[in-house]
């Protein structure tokens, strides 16, 4: 995308976190803004790269794209990184250490948690890395908050010469409220002063900073008792005094309107005195956070005593219909009767594929092979283990599914002694953490089949650019990534690295039985876009002939959501079986053609749309 | 908080029922609200669940609608009602459009698609108005304006003139997609004079059960 003019200082803009984050980190003057995509974080960057004078990258990893942002903070520049929840333990090893260094430039780290689960492979919670790595970890409730706490964030990082963690969740991220903006204002690197003590983090030198990192913290914790960004609201309900951060405060306000509020922006440090003497305004303290108790064990830990977890759930959003029969309870009230009709039963609607997705075929072909355990990784391909195909056995954390099927091949029990082992992963997984999974393979001589499917996007995410697209993230050309010669060179034997075309159905199925007989690494490469990317191209679509179809419901097993079932029947076989039967219409309208249905219909009754017509046509005259 | 406007919006991945809830927001901002507006939406893009909620008023704090409080239930898709209908205070008024999307998980069997989902949520104590807006669009000649179609049912139910929202509507294309301006002033109309014939039929029915 090309950079936009930015709206002027003072306008009021409709902003969710994620655009707000954005825009204050081009006023506050970063130079260097780095991340690998992961719901909800990924919009940030997204928007930071259609800003003027700022570099911004999608890196491969959310390790690589902290040391980039923390390259830039050494050399004085600020800078910033974001990642989902999750990438914050791969980018984590880099943290631990650079906490020891601290930074010149600002360093803020926005990390999403994704809580309430609404994209994500668990719950964790990231203010936990403010305890471990000793930094200050700020938390704000809405879009407006998000954008002045960033710009807070840069000055905190700067003063105190330590990066600073921005703690989103999806509620702040996504939510969009009215957010006033300010100028940009230019920031000046101080440039990179060669100092080994420093920047070399050997063991004597990581020692002499230990103290330096503790002696910040306390620093830190006496910032975090004047700031303002931890605010009392007296009440007048002096029964229950709240102390709350994140979104979580605006569910409090809203449930307890008269109740006093210790709002702690800044969460970490704990700014213990404040809560000490808010504690003494109030009957009892009620701590409500999203979503471990750590604020609460800290402040039990200093002799305050405090509510929390024992009456408020330990994961999930803390919402307003959570908090009020919670309180309740605790002061003894009835819980509030609202009205609330039932829920009427109704199907669930999971997620599905993409009309003509690429991926459609490999699960088709995969849910037809015999005695084959199938070791999964995380993308739109992860569907992959539900209807129709249930050919996805496992998945935990990007990249894993090499590991774990080395693991699957060396662990055998004595009933998988022939049993196949397919590892499946999309091409920005491959890159973010599965390389050196495949070279373990290799190394260690495995017997894994690795499907790499090469979708050319990060499609999960919403397609965002990769290495593996040859187009950098504001999508100009960019050097793009060779995955056949990058698996030969990591010891991959050239006869046993295919590229296959996932829309042709016989030739996936034909080299993956090959292959999986063969007791040796090899790998099978999809080569087709993700329809939602501009390489796609739609092809004519298609239509079924009703007369044509015998209801054998083949075309039902690829799993194309543009194929309907119309009616269902049940016969008796001349041998004496009986088979359900399932009549089918395509939706011509989504239909993009891709051709995969037409292949598995053994009477022809799939035909290209306006073939039809011409029927028709000629039927009518 | 009790002169706050809760709108839930709901339909599947795909539909438009984030931009149309952007586009309600933008009028309500028109007219010097506070607005926060908000998604459940998972991994939305890929025919699932959406719901979106919308508050307007003075000052909004929490940006969820709790169960059993909004005011106006507007649904792009038949069973999405069925699934939301909770979130409505007793009082409240679902808009929906009975257009059916069905998913996989029913096309191979496993789950059924209800006969009748507005039937449904009338049997359930709900007051609806349905209409049939994908077949509208569909005539228009575009079912991607179903949205602007729901929009202007939507649009005489606000406490704002419903001019207002159309201009909001027709704002979005005058600047993106100039040619698209009429046929979304045709689909919003469509939408508005659907929901009053759902009204009139509502009063008709009710008329003659007296
Ligand atoms: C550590 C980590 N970072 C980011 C994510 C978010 N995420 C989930 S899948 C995915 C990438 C999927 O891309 P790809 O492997 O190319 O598969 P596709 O979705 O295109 O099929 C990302 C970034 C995550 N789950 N974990
Ligand atoms: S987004 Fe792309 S990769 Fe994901 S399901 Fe859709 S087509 Fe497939
Ligand atoms: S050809 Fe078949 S599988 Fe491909 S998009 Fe059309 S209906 Fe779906
Ligand atoms: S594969 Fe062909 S014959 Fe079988 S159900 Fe589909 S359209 Fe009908």
């Amino acid at each position: 995308m090309a950079a936009v003019m930015p709206a002027p200082a003072q306008s009021r803009l409709l902003m969710s976190g994620n655009d707000a984050v954005s825009r204050a980190v081009w006023e506050a003057g970063v130079k260097v803004a780095a991340a690998y995509p992961g719901t909800p974080s990924t919009e940030m960057l997204e928007v930071i790269s259609t800003y003027p004078d700022i570099y911004s990258e999608w890196s491969v990893n959310e390790k690589v794209s902290l040391e980039v942002a923390f390259g830039a903070a050494m050399a004085g520049s600020r800078a910033f990184c974001a990642m989902k929840h999750v990438g914050l333990n791969v980018a984590s090893d880099a943290l631990m250490t650079l906490t020891l260094t601290g930074v010149v430039g600002g360093l803020v780290i926005a990390v999403a948690d994704d809580v309430g689960l609404s994209s994500s492979q668990n719950e964790q919670d990231s203010r936990f890395w403010g305890r471990f790595a000793h930094v200050p970890v700020l938390e704000p409730a809405d879009s407006q908050e998000a954008y002045d706490y960033t710009l807070a964030a840069f000055e905190l990082s700067e003063k105190f010469e330590t990066p600073v963690i921005l703690r989103m969740t999806t509620r702040i991220c996504h939510v969009k409220g009215l957010v006033t903006v300010g100028e940009r204002r230019t920031h000046r690197g101080a440039g990179f002063k060669k100092d080994v003590g420093r920047w070399v983090m050997v063991p004597g030198a990581a020692a002499r900073r230990l103290p330096k990192m503790f002696e910040r913290e306390r620093l830190l914790r006496a910032e975090a008792e004047v700031s303002p960004l931890n605010v009392v609201e007296p009440g007048s309900d002096r029964r229950v005094g709240f102390v709350v951060s994140g979104p979580a405060y605006m569910h409090v306000r809203e449930s307890f309107p008269d109740a006093p509020v210790l709002k702690l922006g800044f969460s970490c440090p704990v700014p213990f005195e404040k809560v000490r003497a808010f504690a003494a305004q109030c009957e009892r303290l009620v701590v409500v956070e999203e979503v471990e108790p750590l604020v609460e064990t800290e402040l039990k830990a200093q002799g305050i005593a405090v509510t929390g977890k024992d009456i408020l759930p330990l994961s999930g959003e803390l919402a307003p219909h959570v908090l009020r029969p919670a309180i309740a309870g605790l002061l003894g009230e009835p819980a509030p009767v609202e009205k609330i009709a039932a829920p009427l039963p109704v199907f669930p609607r999971p997620p599905t594929m993409c009309v003509a997705c690429p991926h459609l075929g490999v699960y088709y072909t995969l849910a037809q092979l015999r005695n084959v355990t199938i070791s999964g990784d995380i993308g739109c391909y992860t569907l992959g283990f539900g209807h129709p195909w249930n050919a996805l056995d496992a998945c935990i954390s990007m990249g894993a599914s090499m590991g774990m099927a080395l693991g699957l091949d060396k662990g055998r029990g004595e009933s998988d002694e022939d049993k196949k082992i397919v590892a499946v992963i999309g091409d920005s997984t491959f890159l973010h953490m599965g390389m050196q999974g495949l070279l373990d393979i290799v190394y260690n001589r495995g017997n894994v089949t690795v499907l790499l499917l090469d979708n050319r996007a990060v499609g999960m995410t919403g397609g965002q650019d990769n290495p593996g697209n040859g187009r950098d993230i504001h999508g100009d050309p960019a050097p793009r990534v060779d995955f056949a010669q990058l698996v030969k060179a990591l010891g991959v034997r050239e006869e046993r690295v295919h590229v296959v075309d996932p829309y042709e159905l016989p030739t996936l199925f034909k080299r993956l039985r090959e292959e999986t007989r063969i007791p040796e690494p090899s790998v099978i490469i999809t080569n087709q876009p993700c329809v939602l990317i501009k390489d796609y191209h739609k092809l004519k679509p298609y239509t079924v002939i009703d007369d044509k179809c015998t209801g054998c419901g083949n075309c039902v097993d690829i799993g194309c959501p543009a194929i309907h079932v119309t009616r269902r029947d049940r016969v008796t076989k001349a041998s004496g079986r009986e088979v359900d039967l399932a009549f089918v219409r395509i939706e011509t309208a989504a239909c993009t053609g891709c051709g995969l249905c037409v292949q598995p219909c053994a009477p022809d009754a799939i035909v290209h749309a306006e073939k039809v017509s011409v029927i028709n046509m000629l039927k009518k005259s | 908080m009790s002169k706050i406007t809760n709108i839930l919006v709901v339909g599947t991945g795909g539909q438009g029922v984030m931009t149309a809830t952007e586009i309600l927001a933008e009028a309500a901002i028109a007219l010097g609200h506070d607005v926060k507006k908000t998604e459940v939406a998972g991994m939305a893009q890929r025919g699932g669940v959406v719901s979106s909620h919308l508050r307007f008023g003075p000052r909004v704090l929490s940006p969820q609608i709790s169960p059993g409080t909004a005011d106006v239930l507007l649904g792009f898709e038949a069973a999405e009602g069925m699934r939301w209908r909770h979130m409505l205070r007793p009082d409240g008024l679902a808009l929906m459009n009975t257009g059916r999307l069905v998913p996989p998980v029913v096309d191979i069997g496993l789950y059924t698609y209800p006969d009748d989902p507005v039937a449904a949520m009338r049997e359930a104590g709900t007051r609806v108005y349905a209409f049939d807006a994908s077949g509208i669009a569909g005539e228009l000649g575009d079912i991607r304006l179903g949205n602007t179609v729901m929009l202007g049912a939507i649009s005489d139910q606000l406490s704002f003139p419903a001019e207002v929202l159309e201009q909001c509507v027709l704002k979005r294309f005058a600047s993106k997609k100039p040619e698209l301006v009429e046929l979304n002033r045709r689909a919003f109309a469509a939408g508005r004079a659907a929901a009053q014939a759902a009204l009139r039929g509502e009063s008709e029915a009710c008329c003659a059960a007296t």
